[in-house]
């Protein structure tokens, strides 16, 4: 081996089962739901998937080094509260944004600490961060919700490049940045390792600790920007109003087939699986479906999902 | 070459196998975990004026009580290698779903339709986790939010509240000057010790929790026993959702959500480890304890509750780190 590579073989691996569920749904959705098809939904649509396609690219990455975030939707709305209050502090967009995003990376250096210098389970870690984001930001505002942010903010989030809205090309600019990671760079080929074989990556030279934080810092660092697609879209921040993306965030990596436990995964499928949530959940709104039976109907699709996949490993290898 | 090898992965993990080798004694744990008690409670009786009343002693008992139903069943789970997130979901699903039948006059048929739910959540968890082999915490988190939006969906934003005396006793009465629900802990903590320490069943969640392989190779039947605990934490899931009920009167969908955190603090607190194989139910107990006084203190103190979830991620994390400090970090399991 070369010094400075090292080498991951990725073997091609069949598409996962949210393919032929996804596209489904998609067909289900035009052919059976009024409305649905119309240019106007169709900008709905992607406004409402931008922030859950920023969220997911990170968070496969996250779950490919074997971890979870669970704390991401609670300092989402943590970013999303400091943002406010430094716009209505009277402080310019881009101070409330680095503001942002360095109270999303603190976060994401945190959570990557405990982790991986410490070997602690990422689901009770982030579970604990979770519980200090909601409760920074609920001390910050008493429970209320900040506004009078002034127009710069809404300004930037309703404008559009060519008819595509910024919020849409910010998350595909994640998808890209986060393809480029993890195909094109070292640390595309270390998050493999640290999912695949964390002890190979040490023997081979490597700082693996410090990768692993990284994982979790570019998720905060990502949590941060986005926190300017949700404040710019009420205008307003209120301290509890992520929690729960979170959840999509982690079904849509699920539902795209990585592994928890293999170190593999691959950015398009999460890219389907957040289509295919955003396009549930668009679809079931206009059918007057409420919010919570959405959650259920996701909560029922990853499980379906699963086993759907779980049944073809088993018979491929029976 | 394998000198090298050991060497190298020696120094990348030296900072955590310094902890390692710090192996604290079981009745010191416990000692350590009633000094924390007797702490708390000092500074808590030095700074309030309320917390020594007789009263308020109860009112922390009541409290740790409720969280302790929650925190054994989870205990065991963990213990046996494993974890149920959905636990908090699971109380408010069984506890909106049998409101109605309570309020009506129909305790019985109340109580039977939340233990029935709750257990058949647990009958699901596990079949998630022994059939499908999911990973636990993915798998109860799935069900944590498939619970708290048929819950939500149900009780659509409203709240039943109003029920019958005789049934809210369950949750705020008195047996000879204790509450109620402090004998139910009592009654779950003998239990679960006799459970885990003098039958065979017992052991062998200790020995699925430290070791799946070596238990399966010792002829444990690892998917059974690992599926009756994520049941009996559904069922205590069940039992708990009954007793908040008739302590708070109400029914809402956001009853058990805010029970989570300090849930899982306690059961760390008392001395479980998450890495499976380590921990007691009367530890637990301990554990709930302390929550209860740290909660009831920040009440006591005007601390607002907005407080709450970071004080208890706090304490959340330092439960982990403390895991980590006092057991040494056990190799991770299945």
């Amino acid at each position: 081996m070369q010094a400075g590579t090292l080498a991951v073989v990725r073997r091609p691996r069949p598409l996962p089962a949210i393919v032929p569920i996804g596209l489904t749904v998609v067909v289900l959705a035009i052919l059976g739901v009024h409305g649905f098809a119309s240019a106007r939904n169709v900008t709905n649509l992607g406004l409402q998937g931008a922030i859950l396609l920023m969220l997911s690219m990170p968070m496969t990455l996250v779950i490919m080094s074997e971890g979870l975030d669970l704390s991401a939707g609670a300092v989402l709305s943590l970013c999303s509260v400091a943002m406010a209050l430094a716009l209505a502090g009277g402080h310019g967009l881009s101070a409330a944004l680095a503001l942002s995003i360095a109270v999303g990376a603190a976060f994401g250096l945190g959570n990557g600490m405990l982790i991986s210098l410490l070997g602690l389970p990422p689901f009770v870690v982030t579970l604990g961060t979770l519980g200090i984001a909601q409760g920074i930001a609920l001390v910050l505002t008493d429970g209320n919700a900040v506004s009078g942010l002034g127009p710069a903010v809404s300004a930037l989030y309703s404008r559009s490049l060519l008819g595509v809205p910024y919020p849409v090309l910010a998350a595909l600019a994640t998808w890209w940045l986060t393809h480029v990671l993890l195909y094109g760079t070292r640390f595309g080929n270390y998050v493999y390792a640290i999912g695949g074989n964390r002890d190979a990556l040490v023997l081979a030279g490597a700082r693996a600790w410090a990768w692993h934080v990284a994982v979790y810092v570019y998720m905060g660092c990502v949590v941060g920007f986005a926190a300017l697609l949700l404040t710019g879209r009420m205008n307003a921040a209120h301290p509890t109003v992520a929690i729960g993306m979170e959840f999509d965030a982690i079904a849509a990596v699920v539902l795209g087939g990585t592994s928890f436990e293999r170190g593999d995964g691959r950015l398009f499928g999460t890219a389907i699986g957040v289509a295919t949530i955003a396009v549930l959940r668009n679809a079931l709104d206009l059918l007057g479906v409420e919010s919570s039976l959405q959650v259920v109907s996701i909560g029922v699709l990853i499980m379906v999902v699963i086993v759907i996949d779980s049944l073809r490993k088993a018979r491929k290898s029976a | 070459m394998s000198g090298l090898r050991e060497r190298a992965l020696a120094a990348e993990a030296a900072p955590r196998e310094r902890w390692r080798h710090r192996v604290g004694s079981e009745n010191v744990a416990l000692a350590f975990r009633i000094g924390l008690i007797a702490a708390i409670g000092i500074v808590l009786a030095l700074s309030t004026d309320a917390f020594l009343s007789t009263a308020n002693l109860l009112n922390v008992l009541r409290q740790a009580s409720l969280m302790f139903l929650l925190a054994s069943g989870l205990t065991l789970v963990i213990v046996a290698g494993g974890f149920d997130l959905s636990i908090a979901a699971n109380l408010t699903l069984s506890a909106c779903l049998a409101a109605a039948a309570i309020k009506s006059g129909s305790p019985w048929l109340g109580a039977a339709i939340a233990l029935g739910s709750s257990v058949a959540v647990g009958v699901l968890n596990g079949f998630a986790v022994t059939l499908l082999r999911l990973p636990p915490f993915l798998a109860t988190y799935a069900m944590l939010w498939i619970l708290q939006g048929l819950a939500f969906h149900y009780m659509g934003g409203l709240e039943i509240y109003g029920f019958p005396a005789a049934f809210r006793a369950l949750g705020t009465g008195f047996l000879l000057g204790i509450p109620v629900p402090v004998y139910l802990m009592g009654v779950v903590l003998l239990a679960a010790t006799l459970f885990t320490r003098a039958t065979n069943f017992g052991q062998e969640l200790y020995t699925i929790g430290a070791n799946r392989d070596a238990a399966r190779l010792s002829g444990i039947p690892v998917g059974k026993r690992l599926l009756l605990v994520y049941v009996v934490s559904g069922l205590m899931a069940g039992i708990a959702a009954l007793v908040f009920l008739a302590r708070v009167n109400a029914a809402d969908s956001g009853m058990g959500e805010p029970l989570l955190l300090p849930v899982i603090a306690a059961v760390l607190i008392g001395g479980t480890s998450l890495f499976g194989g380590v921990g007691s139910v009367l530890g637990t107990a301990l554990g709930a304890t302390i929550l209860a006084m740290v909660i009831n203190g920040m009440n006591l103190l005007d601390i607002k509750a907005q407080w709450q979830p970071l004080v208890v991620g706090v304490v959340l994390l330092a439960a982990v780190l403390a895991d980590l400090m006092g057991r040494g970090r056990r190799e991770r399991i299945g």
